[in-house]
């Protein structure tokens, strides 16, 4: 019964589809129907072939295949992000290539926001699903909640990640930075993060442990945060249900307000509240002791969520933000590095007494760095939230620097961590293919952000006062276009930075691909399987 | 100007005091007396279900540690 | 029983850490976006802004469509260097008919807040083609293919019509004319009297004619036109004389 309503229901989208591509009034929206058109052939087909089948859930068994999805989806668009990056990069150092004769679609303003929805949200959403639903499973000790649900969070975000990203090549956007995605994109994407939010909450709710561990909490925070954000975000009505088009309800200083108040907490929970669940749960698992202060992760907790919200005024300095807000924003910002070094400090100190695995244990190493780099980068953004250094630092490559030191730094290398954690886990393999391999990937990511980082530093505090040079007259020293001119040797050394890392990514998969091919079964240590 | 003053006056006062409040509530709630035991235990929690869920007929899987 | 009670409490546990956590999160968005559209000191009353001209309105969804607030900002900071390199700083009057806001975050280019009528249609067409025929250190990617892709204004109706639902002034005068209007500003030989008098001179106070100009130096009328008129309109319809600084803000 149940399977004839789910066909009928896709049926009619994938017909509704075909009917919206004819009308579309533009190629965006035209792809885009197509491609959901497709999905809901293809998930027709599977869910009818599947009718004869005799469904069994185990709940004995934890539901992890979703999860091994999930790993692979991770390394999939961590590679393809981390790609179109370099591409871009070289763009702006090299910019011949951006080519005429790709008519627009591969011109660094289109690519740009291909770049930073697939790191964000491909790569970094990915990994939150999935490290998600395996932490929850493991501190619940219970199944996942919701049976196919599961999947279908994990299909629906793979369908919202393509149909975002074609439509940026071919010109559908919002221009909101981060929420690029046009309206009907956002409507998928609220469906897939309730059923986020429903299966999450769901296994909670079933949990055999009588605490809720504290991973989950920010987990939790970052699922409803964000979802409140992607609703206020994205509040447009659209020119015509034909159309990829549409107009943002709020204008000016008020959408500039909300969308600088999405931006940064798309920074604040998905890519560090998130994330801080994940280090909360693989760092002391990784690491075999528990964290160093449970009671300092709950204050680190609520601190961090109460203060991260206020902080985007911060990317409004000095503009036509009325001041009230943009003090706000500082103060705020600047409050927030406490529970920010806090975490920190307690992620770090969770090592203590083992701190002899940093040598032995790439892994560890991997994720102490990410640690290290979130507490730089944690350092970083206070200091550039001040308004005398904002004014410097503000629409340079400082602020370029400063995003990617996080992102790469801490957002990238706790997932490699979280991969290398998972893998021979999920696959139930007898450890990593190759350590030596690991190092590798460390040292060639750390080289690379530490390039990254650097080259951004030299180029934008170089630009901020270029800029603002005066000679004894008063007048300007440098036109614009003699900044631009002097940025070309650090746009150079970012891109090789950038390459730096996208190869370390490249080891990795291949080395996750030989653990899960060549290295040999762990000995199963399945004692006491639970009678039915 | 009306609004704007009010308002102003009231962060900078009222509000001001019962965030901070709140505040203190939060660090005395997290090292009240008695915490530790049960934040201990939570913190091993991971430790435990590794490989399979719990028992379906066990609910306290957790008191076996303690 | 005592389970039963048990469970129910622990259930609440994670309902209550949901509930708890939303308002926690709430509160600072509450606090600095709510008090914006209520206060009176948020956008300074000044005259001469008006809506965008259809034809306008179409080339600043082409300049959302290629991506352009990625490298350039909108928004002058009252930093002397700005002020002197781009002009009067930027007004929140200024982007009030502007939805989405496209203020920017990054200068890879400069500011254009202002750069209207600050260089000719055809340096403009020039640098859209190729920047670097222009400006010879320039980075910017080429956007020849605007100068081959015709547009007619088959949907700019509706475009304005929606700009009109989230409160953008665009009289029913105005959204009906759409379309002409829009085929008007490009043809400097035709009756664009119409245009003027819903969004020129005559129709703003302290504002400014409209632009009437075949701005991509073509006969036919391409999505280049459409880009150049909005490149020609930014930051010139503020009249700064009407402007007096708030020190409360």
């Amino acid at each position: 019964m149940w399977d004839y309503l789910k066909l009928v229901v896709l049926g009619l989208i994938a017909l509704g589809a075909a009917i919206a591509s004819n009308y579309a009034w533009d190629l965006a929206y035209q792809v885009n129907a197509i491609i959901v058109m497709l999905a809901a052939g293809i998930t027709f087909l599977v869910v009818l072939r599947g009718m004869d089948e005799v469904k069994t859930v185990n709940t004995n068994e934890y539901m992890d295949g979703v999860v091994r999805a999930g790993v692979i989806a991770t390394s999939f668009w961590g590679i393809v992000g981390f790609l179109v990056g370099v591409v871009i990069a070289s763009q702006l150092a090299w910019p011949w290539l951006n080519f005429e004769a790709l008519n627009g679609i591969g011109n660094f303003g289109r690519l740009r926001p291909l770049h930073t929805s697939a790191v964000i949200f491909a790569f970094g959403g990915n990994a939150l699903i999935m490290s998600s639903f395996y932490i929850v499973q493991r501190t619940c000790a219970v199944r996942l909640w919701g049976g196919n649900l599961g999947w279908f969070v994990f299909w629906g975000w793979q369908l919202v990640i393509v149909l975002a990203a074609t439509g940026y090549i071919l010109g559908g956007t919002q221009s909101k930075e981060y929420a690029e995605p046009v309206w009907y994109v956002d409507i998928l994407i609220t469906v897939v993060w309730v059923a986020f939010l429903v299966v999450f909450a769901g296994t909670l709710m079933k949990r055999k442990e009588p605490h809720i561990y504290v991973a989950n909490w920010f987990l939790l925070a970052m699922i409803i945060t964000i979802a409140m954000l992607h609703l206020v975000n994205n509040m447009a009505i659209p020119v015509s249900i034909f159309s990829s088009q549409s107009v943002q309800v709020t204008a000016g200083v008020q959408d500039a307000m909300i969308q600088w108040w999405y931006g940064h907490n798309a920074v604040g929970f998905f890519l560090t509240a998130g994330f801080l669940g994940m280090m909360y749960y693989f760092v002391p698992k990784q690491a075999e002791r528990p964290v160093y202060s449970y009671k300092l992760s709950i204050i680190h907790f609520w601190a961090l969520i109460f203060l991260y919200i206020w902080a985007g005024p911060h990317h409004l300095h000095y503009t036509a933000l009325p001041d009230w807000a943009s003090t706000l924003g500082m103060v705020f910002s600047i409050i927030l590095w406490m529970p920010s070094w806090g975490g920190m400090i307690n992620g770090l100190m969770t090592l203590s007494g083992a701190w002899d695995k940093l040598r032995t244990d790439p892994v560890i190493r991997m994720m102490v760095v990410s640690i290290g780099f979130y507490g730089m980068s944690t350092f970083e953004g206070p200091m550039m939230s001040i308004k005398a250094v904002n004014s410097l630092s503000h629409y340079t490559d400082w602020t370029i620097g400063h995003v990617h030191s996080g992102a790469l730094g801490w957002n990238g290398m706790i997932t490699f961590g979280a991969l290398y954690f998972l893998t021979p886990r999920l696959w139930n393999r007898d450890g990593l293919y190759s350590l030596k391999l690991v190092s590798w990937h460390f040292w060639l990511a750390t080289i690379g952000i530490v390039l990254y980082a650097s080259a951004m530093w030299v180029s934008g505090i170089m630009e901020g006062l270029m800029w603002r040079e005066v000679d004894a007259n008063g007048y300007l020293v440098n036109a614009f276009a003699d900044t631009v001119a002097a940025k070309y040797p650090m746009y150079v050394v970012r891109m090789l930075g950038g390459l730096l890392f996208l190869g370390g990514a490249v080891i990795m998969c291949y080395n996750l691909w030989m653990t899960v091919r060549a290295q040999p079964s762990r000995v199963t240590s399945h004692a006491a399987v639970p009678a039915e | 100007m009306e609004t704007y003053s009010f308002l102003r006056q009231f962060a900078d006062s009222w509000a001001l005091l019962s965030l901070f409040l709140i505040f203190l509530g939060v660090i005395v709630w997290a090292f009240r007396p008695g915490s530790r035991q049960v934040h201990d235990e939570v913190a091993n929690s991971i430790f435990r279900n590794d490989k399979t869920p719990a028992p379906a007929d066990d609910p306290k899987p957790h008191v076996k540690e303690a | 029983m005592a389970f039963l009670d048990k469970h129910k409490a622990i259930e609440t546990h994670a309902t209550l850490l949901m509930v708890l956590s939303l308002l926690v999160v709430s509160i600072g968005g509450l606090v600095q976006i709510v008090p914006l559209f209520y206060l009176e000191n948020t956008i300074e009353k000044v005259e001469g802004v008006r809506p965008y001209t259809p034809l306008e309105l179409a080339g600043r969804d082409i300049y959302i469509r290629e991506g352009c607030y990625g490298c350039h900002s909108q928004m002058i900071r009252p930093m002397r260097d700005e002020v002197e390199r781009y002009g009067h700083y930027s007004l929140a009057a200024e982007s009030m008919y502007d939805h989405p806001f496209q203020w920017g975050s990054k200068r890879t280019g400069p500011d254009l807040a202002r750069v209207g009528g600050r260089y000719s249609d055809e340096w403009h067409q020039d640098h859209f083609r190729n920047a670097k025929s222009v400006v010879p250190e320039s980075v910017m990617p080429p956007y020849g293919f605007l100068f081959n892709r015709e547009i007619d204004g088959r949907y700019i109706e509706n475009v304005v019509r929606t700009h009109a639902m989230v409160g953008v002034p665009y009289t029913s005068d105005m959204i009906e004319n759409a379309r002409a209007d829009f085929l008007a500003q490009v043809d400097p030989n035709g009756d664009s009297s119409g245009l003027q008098s819903r969004y020129g001179a005559a129709a703003v106070p302290n504002g400014a004619d409209v632009n009437v100009r075949n701005f991509d130096g073509q006969p036919q009328l391409t999505e280049a036109d459409a880009l150049i008129a909005y490149m020609q309109v930014l930051g010139t319809m503020v009249d700064f004389s009407t402007f007096t600084p708030d020190a409360s803000r």
